[in-house]
């Protein structure tokens, strides 16, 4: 195998590592605010369930996760699970980021000064907008830089999947690397890694920017 | 009357804050609240803004009824939809400020009437501009809150809460978080609003402040009124042993 076509063997993996992560982003972070906002809710089953949720999530290793998603609707139900593993995977994934965004939008939320939901509340907002517009927003600025460290750790983790045999660049990096007896698969896949976090670490730094305006 | 307080009880755990307390603002009245701390001050002021809700008696603004004790002596309240109106009549300007650090000044102040209740922008940064003037700040406008002193703060606050056109307007220690030489430009703006027959309540420690600006002075302990009256007579002639006390620690 010639270096040119490893290289474009392993580009076609890290689409569907980048594929896995996007979609875990989208997925994660708006549900990590749900879960969030219902482990502060006033009905106490729901705090349990949530807090439990977490615990299991955070808990067990990823990749026990990957395997349990991917298998259990087989061992369980006796579902075909054909044409599930992508799904599974992007399932496990989103479940398990939502849980750590969670923990970091409740940190985030605590730290807003109770003079801010009182001064919102004289002035008459809802408990809607008093959210929206004035806890929100100081909430996306102090908790950036935990959710850059949680992004930055997602690029790496997608590599889990390959404990179900996802083609994704690590899987790919292995295989070849066994077929072809060369180590140069795993120097492309670092480099690979690399420049995604390089990549994501400007974005990040360029919103964090975007909030800079005001302390 | 603008505020009527009928027998207002509030307690924390087993702790009594306010025991009975009575008292009516009239329209253009200024009163000030003075007492040593913990004597039930500021929570007489949360209460009335409704961040605290009472455990009895009744708080009546313009003549309704926002809170009374029903037949099982519980205090109830009016339902979530006639309380904004109660809340319109009241606005309130906290120890700490609490602008909202990032909105700039002008957004600070344009936002809730915009936002609750419904004023065209150009008309709220119209009057949030005259406010500011008002203030003193109106070259702030674009600035955000960390880049003002604290008593331009406070001045901005003060106009956020004016902003809401508020029937009664109550202060909470409104200098107690400045520094000595920041004291002055505040209460000079709450004495500017004084002499406007604005209807305001403030709770502080300024005595001579207190003396100059109040039609009226209520001095609390323990969470009961031990006295009120014209500031000249309970500052120079305090009737009751507990107010001479307390006054003669600011004579010095």
């Amino acid at each position: 195998m010639t270096f040119e076509t490893m290289l474009s063997t392993m580009a076609g993996g890290m689409l569907k590592t980048s594929l896995i992560f996007i979609l875990t982003l989208l997925g994660s972070l708006p549900l990590g605010m749900i879960v969030a906002l219902l482990r502060k809710s006033k009905i106490a089953p729901i705090r349990w369930l949530i807090s439990g949720y977490i615990s299991i999530i955070r808990g067990t290793p990823l990749m026990l996760q990957l395997l349990v998603w991917y298998f259990g609707p087989f061992y369980l139900f006796g579902w075909n699970i054909g044409g599930w593993r992508f799904p599974a995977i992007i399932v496990a994934f989103v479940v398990n980021y939502a849980a750590y965004f969670a923990e970091i939008y409740r940190g985030g939320i605590e730290s807003i000064p109770q003079g801010q939901y009182e001064a919102a509340q004289v002035l008459g907002y809802t408990k809607t907008q008093t959210f929206m517009r004035i806890v929100l927003p100081q909430v996306i600025k102090i908790i950036m830089p935990s959710v850059t460290n949680e992004v930055i750790t997602l690029v790496k983790d997608t590599s889990m999947a390959f404990t179900l045999a996802y083609a994704e660049v690590f899987s790919l990096a292995k295989q070849i690397s066994a077929s072809q007896a060369s180590f140069m698969p795993f120097v492309i896949a670092g480099v690979f890694y690399f420049v995604a976090n390089y990549i994501v670490e400007r974005i990040m730094v360029r919103i964090e920017k975007t909030m800079d305006y005001y302390q | 009357m603008i505020l009527e307080m009928k027998n207002i009880q509030k307690q924390f755990a087993d702790l009594e804050v306010l025991k009975d307390i009575s008292f009516g603002v009239d329209s253009g009245e200024v009163v000030s609240i003075i007492g040593p701390s913990g004597s039930g001050k500021s929570t007489l002021l949360r209460c009335a803004t409704f961040l605290e809700t009472i455990d009895g008696g009744e708080i009546v603004y313009m003549g309704d009824k926002a809170a009374w004790t029903n037949d099982n002596g519980e205090a109830e309240y009016v339902g979530p939809q006639e309380m904004k109106k109660f809340r319109g009549y009241c606005g309130l300007v906290f120890q700490q400020f609490n602008l909202f650090p990032h909105y700039s000044i002008l957004k600070n102040i344009i936002d809730a009437p915009m936002q609750v209740q419904g004023i065209s922008k150009a008309e709220a940064e119209s009057n949030a501009m005259d406010l500011l003037k008002k203030m003193g700040i109106a070259d702030k406008a674009d600035a955000y809150p960390f880049q003002l002193s604290g008593g331009q703060q406070q001045r901005v606050a003060i106009a956020r809460a004016l902003a809401m056109k508020p029937e009664i307007l109550f202060f909470d220690e409104p200098t107690s978080a400045l520094d000595p030489e920041l004291t002055g430009e505040v209460l000079k703006v709450i004495k500017q609003l004084a002499d406007e027959k604005m209807t305001m309540v403030v709770v502080t420690h300024e005595m001579p402040f207190a003396k100059a600006v109040s039609n009226r002075v209520i001095f609390m302990d323990g969470g009961v009124i031990v006295e009120q009256g014209d500031p000249k007579d309970v500052f120079e002639n305090p009737q009751e042993e507990r107010t001479k006390q307390f006054l003669s620690v600011f004579e010095r």
